[in-house]
């Protein structure tokens, strides 16, 4: 039987086994290739997306356990609609090879709808599951702050 | 939509560009001797393979992949600059592979000769290397070479098509050339005319276009300079940037594979018959080194390849890293393979009593790429022809080898280079590229995207080799008289030659011995051998490649030589730099001030330094660290380069503090070693790297002194390791002789 998802307020019927990892389905079944695979074993955040508001790693939720509705990079801003964070990452000019910028950013996103001001340590326990090999570090954490003071100013 | 021979609309979307309609501009120099690949359509003409002009704006090739390192955007910058367009109307694309986008500069690098110190005899050397590249279309992204090479090659062909333009808006107009001057993508002629260079470009392509012009003074400079806008930047903070492993076409299929963890060794037998009936299966391919499981999604396929029983063939090389390192040891006693320095006369080095002699071996590990993104490729194989989708750092090299791989001629088979999520020198392999071909090819007609899963990618890497040294020094009255270096461990060169050329190099290996035969220290006596040890582990490029041990050797040793004679291990480089070469003494004396350099440090904090000139750039590196109850804590890195002319500073910036990250994370924690012929690492939790919480603050400063340009994706690799293993002995009391530096003390974590 297919299972139901919405994914960036779109409803889907999903044809695939239940265990099926939330990842594959959004990236193979779906086409949302925003969401990126990099460990599978919950080490590296790059496919970080939220469900119900709360940063999830997708290569751990199986499809049958998705609890709600589901948020992927491609939902929270587009190119021309950007979304605070990536305005911020782009102001900033966080990405190098781009690759595990997805996942950060939703974590990052996360963060600073429950958080509004994060304290660097803030920053630091939110963030420490999100791998960058290209060393983006220091740019992601201005950017957050950056993100922060923005959306406290349209408050 | 022009007509680009093979090129396929999926290729002209890279970076979210499209063209519609549009006209490529001419060679500049080679016209001649190499054919311009963009081959244009219909009411379209050609001048030169690095700009296509169209109603919407200027489209640049820029023929490097785009790694994380900046080439869309430093690239385009050069040639924007001389032809005068608006950045905002710039669009960049990868453009085809091609041999008239060969690296020149990658291979005059691998010349065994002194860097910073050229000659004439050496200049023409240089000029006689490049014809190689162009004979064998390297266009490769590598070496820290992509700036260097392009440096005047982008610049002249933004000009010449500048002047090409005006002198086609000059006969239209029936005014004189010098009349005429160019702003933001229009050429502006006196009464207020100005015309669109669409509108000229087609006349344009008939002219013949100038054979010498004059480059834009730095002083007017609008784009280099400056940090730029990166084009890529949107896409890839939206989620829409293409890497090789969101390439999605019409039908495609998702496969998995297994290759044997013993590496080299081939397969005896399997038995798929599990698999096959598992959910979402379509068919198992044998690949004959190993086998592709084919499914509806990657996960399935990859959940079935794990259900293949499979016989291995045992791996053509010792069961343990310790055994290797063995091997590895034991070559520093073989004949060197080269010897590239040899100052002075050590051999008749009289040992005062008061001169103070000291020794010291060192090893470094194997090491993993582990880019971010997994090795992937997707395929189509349409009975005579091949279309691959890949991250490449070496396109030309992938079409060759896929071509043999499928038997299909070369002209047949075309690589669309995506985004790369990290290359760092494992994409400019062809395995995966060759792989994907073969899943292909028995899936005829039905596009295939093959997917390493983490682990299949940790455990089959062409790793950095372990390797080791012995070093002795002699100090005298406070200053180092002598240094003699022997370094072991498989040559990179070879092995990596013998992959993509077939042939092997004999000399002197230079990639070998590099970081530490070439240094900018001013030692009476100094002499540098390398010893290849014989081991079949396949090894590769790793960012910053044989400097990435050597820097750590060399420069865990001079501070070992410091310490011998108590002297203060910045004041005691510096006065061996300063009367050798000025921009490494420059960048020392800027870490020592941004650093607040005191050579004291109160209890519980360590500081170190380092410096390496690697890539035609001069990096040095003070690191602190603090005992956090035990744990080391790596609180901050200063950096300071010179790379000649520093052409977009936030890039640069970038480039030296993710290099820096990507030393420290080496050097403190990384480690692939080997059992029963198998890689014991299979994924991030137990090959790890530095995260936000614990990586340093990082500081850089960029200096211009130094005449060339240099590269700045590698350079701070090196320096950045030993700085660390010496800001541990400034913390502790102890030298930390074998990386990673986690064996013998615990981080934060
Ligand atoms: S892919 Fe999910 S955490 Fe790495
Ligand atoms: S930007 Fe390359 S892995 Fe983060």
């Amino acid at each position: 039987m297919p299972t139901t998802l919405t994914v960036n307020g779109t409803e889907y019927q999903v044809d695939l086994p239940d265990d099926v990892p939330l990842l594959w389905v959004l990236r193979d079944e779906l086409g949302l290739t925003g969401t990126k695979y990099g460990c599978g074993v919950a080490s590296c955040g790059s496919c970080t997306v939220h469900i119900d508001g709360e940063a999830m790693r997708a290569c751990q939720v199986a499809l049958a356990d998705v609890w709600g509705p589901v948020t992927t990079i491609e939902g929270l801003g587009t190119p021309n609609a950007l979304h605070a964070v990536q305005q911020a990452w782009v102001e900033h000019q966080v990405a190098q090879c781009g690759y595990c910028q997805s996942g950060q950013i939703m974590q990052a996103a996360a963060l600073l709808s429950k958080t509004p001001n994060p304290s660097d340590e803030e920053i630091d326990l939110a963030m420490s599951g999100n791998l960058c090999r290209c060393g983006t570090y220091p740019r992601i954490r201005a950017a957050i702050h950056a993100a922060a003071d923005a959306l406290g100013r349209e408050g | 939509m022009p007509n680009w021979g093979k090129i396929t609309r999926r290729t002209l979307l890279v970076g979210s560009a499209a063209i519609a309609g549009g006209v490529a501009f001419g060679v500049w120099q080679y016209r001649r001797d190499l054919p311009n690949p963009l081959q244009p359509g219909d009411g379209q003409a050609t001048l030169n393979p690095w700009i296509l002009i169209d109603q919407d704006g200027v489209t640049l090739i820029a023929a490097r992949a785009e790694m994380g390192q900046g080439v869309y955007t430093t690239l385009p910058a050069l040639v924007a600059e001389e032809l005068d367009v608006a950045w905002e109307d710039v669009r960049v694309m990868h453009g085809p592979a091609a041999q008239a986008y060969y690296n020149e500069a990658l291979m005059s690098h691998g010349l065994p000769i002194n860097d910073y110190e050229r000659t004439g005899f050496h200049e023409v050397m240089i000029e006689a290397m490049t014809v190689l590249p162009k004979m064998i279309g390297l266009q490769v992204t590598g070496g820290s070479t992509s700036t260097i090479d392009a440096f005047e090659k982008l610049r002249m062909a933004g000009a010449t098509a500048r002047e090409t333009l005006k002198r086609a808006a000059a006969e239209r107009l029936n005014m004189p050339l010098g009349s005429l001057t160019t702003r933001d993508g229009k050429v502006i002629a006196p009464g207020g005319i100005e015309l669109r260079y669409a509108e000229l470009a087609p006349a344009a392509a008939e002219i013949d276009p100038p054979r010498r012009v004059a480059l834009r003074d730095p002083e007017d400079w609008r784009y280099l300079g400056r940090s730029m806008p990166r084009t890529d930047m949107i896409a890839k903070s939206t989620g829409t940037a293409e890497f090789g492993l969101d390439v999605r076409l019409p039908g495609m299929k998702f496969a998995a594979v297994r290759r044997n963890p013993r590496l080299g060794g081939g397969m005896l037998s399997f038995d798929a018959s599990a698999a096959e009936g598992m959910p979402g299966v379509e068919r198992v391919v044998d690949l004959t080194d190993g086998i592709a499981v084919v499914a509806n999604n990657t996960w399935l396929a990859m959940q079935a390849a794990d259900a293949v029983e499979i016989e291995w063939a045992a791996a053509p090389y010792p069961d343990t890293s310790d055994e290797m390192l063995n091997v590895i040891r034991a070559a520093l006693d073989n004949e060197p393979n080269s010897m590239l320095r040899d100052d002075g006369d050590l051999d008749a080095l009289d040992i005062a009593p008061e001169d103070r002699e000291i020794e010291a071996e060192y090893t470094v590990p194997w090491l993993a790429h582990a880019t971010m993104e997994p090795m992937n490729a997707t395929a189509l194989h349409t009975g005579d022809a091949l279309d691959i989708w890949t991250g490449s750092q070496a396109p030309g090299f992938a079409e060759q080898r896929a071509a043999e791989a499928v038997d299909l001629d070369t002209d047949h088979v075309t690589c669309h280079v995506t985004f790369l999520g990290g290359g760092f020198g494992r994409r400019g392999e062809t395995d995966f590229v060759v792989q994907a071909a073969r899943v292909a090819r028995a899936m005829q007609g039905t596009p295939v995207k093959v997917t390493w899963s983490r682990e299949e990618d940790m455990r089959h890497d062409f790793y950095r080799p372990a390797a080791a040294a012995r070093m002795r020094g002699v100090l005298r009255g406070g200053f180092a008289t002598a240094l003699e270096g022997r370094v072991a461990a498989p040559s990179v060169t070879r092995q990596s030659m013998q992959r993509m050329t077939g042939l092997s190099p004999s000399g002197p290996d230079k990639g070998h011995v590099e970081g530490m035969f070439n240094q900018p220290y001013a030692i009476p006596n100094y002499r540098v051998s390398g010893h290849l040890a014989d081991l079949d582990v396949p090894i590769g490029f790793w960012r910053s490649v044989g400097n990435s041990f050597n820097g750590f050797f060399m420069e865990s040793f001079i501070d070992e030589m410091a310490a011998a004679v108590q002297r203060d291990p910045l004041a005691f480089r510096l006065d061996l730099a300063r009367r050798e070469h000025a921009p490494s003494s420059g960048v020392l004396e800027a870490v020592a001030e941004m650093s607040g350099w005191t050579g004291r440090t109160p209890e519980g904090t360590g500081r170190g330094v380092a410096l390496t000139y690697s890539f035609h750039t001069a990096v040095a590196v003070v690191v602190e660290v603090t005992d956090q109850g035990g744990d080391v804590s790596i609180d901050r890195a200063w950096v300071a380069c010179d790379v000649g002319t520093a052409l977009d500073p936030a890039i640069i910036e970038a480039q030296m503090s993710g290099g820096v990250i990507w030393g420290l994370s080496a050097a403190a924690m990384q480690e692939i070693s080997f059992a029963v012929g198998e890689v014991e690492q299979w994924n991030f939790p137990d090959f790890d790297s530095l995260r936000l919480h614990n990586s340093p603050e990082i500081e850089v400063r960029i200096l211009e002194t130094q005449p060339h340009l240099g590269g700045v994706g590698e350079p701070a690799v090196p320096p950045s390791m030993p700085a660390l293993a010496n800001a541990i002995y400034d913390l502790t009391g102890e030298r930390v002789r074998d990386l990673p530096l986690n064996r013998r003390l615990s981080f934060v974590i």
